[in-house]
């Protein structure tokens, strides 16, 4: 598995203007090819899909809250309102380039359908969620005795969206099991800064706030 | 039998038959030569339609919106109304600065086949017989309209369309165009609509047409020559379908169980209740101004429009490989064209791979919330046709 570290700001943005965007959205569009077809699933207020169609990419949302579809149809973004969990199944095989979940894969109630789903919907997916092995979170829960609380996780146990954490070492487990193949893998720590690249996998479950991968489809029957 | 409460006058009939044939619109004549091929097998020939544009063509031809009408709308869509005087249907969508910039785009409506308001339909003179075509008139489809409106795009010397918008029927022709001429479509904006009729809306449509033919008056749809009008048919066919434009939650709000003028029951069959009288008004101001066969068409159009059907059974086939941009719209309260309809029409577009945009918008007051003034659908309106604009490169033209 190759790791790197990617360029920040991303090329293409001016400095000024990466200002706008968030850390991880530019870490994200940093792995996508300029003129693919791209889907995000929960795009939110549609920041992401704005900041890669300034980057020429041909990009697509599905948002669950009706208020975030509407802010992005605003927008005249291309935006759809429906579930990650039950409408990513009307989606033909090999629709986009790219399917991008961000910080959405916790709150579905089928991860690992969901995940199959980005990868025959696109040629490749780029997935990133909150890290629950932070050591923030493993403080909390350890010392604390109650379900961790962040600045990026803010909900309480019983009204969060959030249904479905894992850990970085849980999701390499789980693209291991449905066979998908990582492409490229970065945690990003608690200001959104990539972590050193060469570092073993326990040190970015520990300290990556959030992982951010870059997937495609595993080899045919393995 | 239900009262309704004013009786169309015989000065509103000869309005309406006035407009029926001379219309206070544009209108585009087809001779012989130009027939419209129909889809029950007739080339219909001559014909006519009856249109009003709004604004200014660009010189590079690429800034004209064609709205589509719905079932018992009009082309008097930003203008006033020549037989009730009132002001268009859609002034909250039309106009300088709004959503559907006059100012900016190139806006034109036709009446539709089949319709009674100066394109040809069954209140229109039969050239073969001198007098109303009546039930003579052949049997129209939502794909015949829209047929016959690309005949009028032609003659407008216009290519392609920047936008085709509308709701309900113009909703329904709006997915039509789609699939019949796409390449003619640059951008579509259909709005509480789907790309079928369901069983309750032909059921509640063929409760309409009932009562219409019901009526003594009707005459077997001979009224004109008999100097009859079917106005307590038509006006209960109206007042049965307002209800379904509505909602529940929308006539509580506005009428709830209050009285008409009275603090008591009159114990008799008299509008007693608010909505009682609302619903009779509906009616007898609709009967002024509609003809009540061209209701029998326009219904049935309405009714056999399936766009799956004509694809096989599969709907995402009627939009594979499409360039159009959509922007689907529905209701959260409309519950003749509920949401759920909408979203079909979505997943069959995006199975086709067409670039779509989707809002839900929360309203209770139905479906007719398309033609009201709901601020959040004018800005969703307002930026995808923005968005189209740049990308077709719109920026500066016709300005």
């Amino acid at each position: 598995m190759s790791v790197e570290q990617p360029s920040l700001p991303l090329n293409g943005v001016a400095p000024r203007a990466a200002d706008r965007y968030r850390s991880d959205h530019l870490l994200l569009a940093g792995m996508i090819e300029s003129g693919s077809r791209v889907l995000d699933v929960g795009c939110g207020d549609g920041d992401l899909l704005q900041l890669l169609e300034t980057r020429g990419i041909d990009g697509r949302g599905i948002e669950l809250s009706r208020e975030g579809v509407n802010r992005c149809v605003a927008k005249g973004l291309a935006v759809v309102q429906g579930d990650a969990d039950t409408d990513l199944a009307n989606y033909p095989d090999d629709a986009f380039d790219y399917v991008i979940l961000s910080q959405t894969l916790q709150a579905t109630r089928q991860p690992k359908t969901v995940l199959e789903h980005l990868l025959r919907i696109g040629r490749r997916a780029v997935v990133s969620f909150p890290n629950f092995g932070h050591w923030k979170m493993r403080v909390q829960l350890l010392i604390g005795g109650h379900m961790p609380r962040t600045d990026n996780l803010p909900a309480t146990w019983y009204d969060t969206p959030n249904i479905h954490f894992c850990t970085i070492k849980d999701f390499v487990q789980l693209c291991d099991e449905i066979n998908v193949k990582m492409e490229r893998a970065v945690a990003l720590n608690l200001y959104g800064r990539p972590l050193r690249f060469n570092a073993p996998w326990w040190f970015w479950n520990m300290f990556g706030e959030q992982g951010v991968f870059l997937l495609s489809r595993g080899e045919e029957g393995r | 039998m239900v009262k309704v409460q004013s009786v169309s006058s015989p000065v509103q009939a000869e309005y309406r038959a006035q407009e029926a044939d001379h219309p206070t619109s544009q209108v585009a004549t087809f001779g012989s030569d130009h027939p419209l091929p129909l889809d029950c097998g007739i080339d219909l020939a001559p014909f006519q339609i009856a249109y009003q544009t709004y604004g200014e063509l660009n010189t590079a031809k690429s800034n004209a919106i064609l709205i589509c009408h719905a079932l018992t709308g009009d082309q008097h869509v930003a203008n006033h109304h020549p037989v009730t005087g009132k002001p268009g249907w859609w002034v909250t969508l039309v106009g300088p600065g709004k959503p559907l910039d006059t100012s900016k785009y190139f806006i034109i409506c036709s009446n539709v086949i089949g319709g009674c308001m100066g394109s040809t339909g069954p209140a229109s003179i039969n050239p073969a017989t001198g007098k109303v075509w009546g039930l003579d008139f052949p049997v129209i489809t939502i794909p015949d309209m829209v047929r016959a409106q690309a005949m009028l795009i032609d003659r407008l010397g216009i290519d392609t369309l920047f936008s085709v918008v509308g709701g309900s029927m113009g909703g329904m022709q709006v997915l039509q165009w789609c699939v019949a001429y796409p390449e003619r479509v640059f951008s579509a904006l259909p709005i509480a609509c789907s790309t079928r009729h369901s069983a309750q809306n032909i059921a509640f449509h063929e409760l309409g047409r009932q009562a219409v033919m019901a009526d003594p008056d009707w005459r077997e749809g001979r009224y004109v020559e008999q100097g009859t009008h079917p106005h307590r048919g038509l006006g209960v066919a109206r007042m049965a379908a307002h209800i379904t434009y509505l909602s529940d939650a929308a006539l509580h709000r506005k009428f709830g169980r209050r009285m008409q003028d009275r603090e008591l029951p009159t114990f008799s069959f008299d509008a007693d209740f608010q909505v009682e009288s609302y619903l009779r008004h509906q009616g007898s101001s609709f009967v002024e101004r509609f003809d009540a066969n061209s209701y029998l068409y326009l219904t049935r159009a309405m009714d056999y429009f399936d766009v799956a059907a004509d694809h096989n059974g599969v709907l995402a086939a009627a939009f594979r490989d499409t360039h159009t941009r959509f922007c689907v719209v529905s209701f959260t309260s409309d519950w003749l064209f509920p949401t759920s309809e909408s979203r079909a029409t979505v997943h069959a577009l995006n199975a086709g791979g067409a670039r779509v945009s989707f809002a839900e918008i929360e309203t209770d007051r139905g479906h007719d919330a398309f033609l009201l003034d709901v601020p959040e659908f004018f800005d969703i309106a307002r930026a995808f046709l923005e968005s189209a604009g740049k990308t077709r490169g719109l920026a500066d033209a016709g300005q």
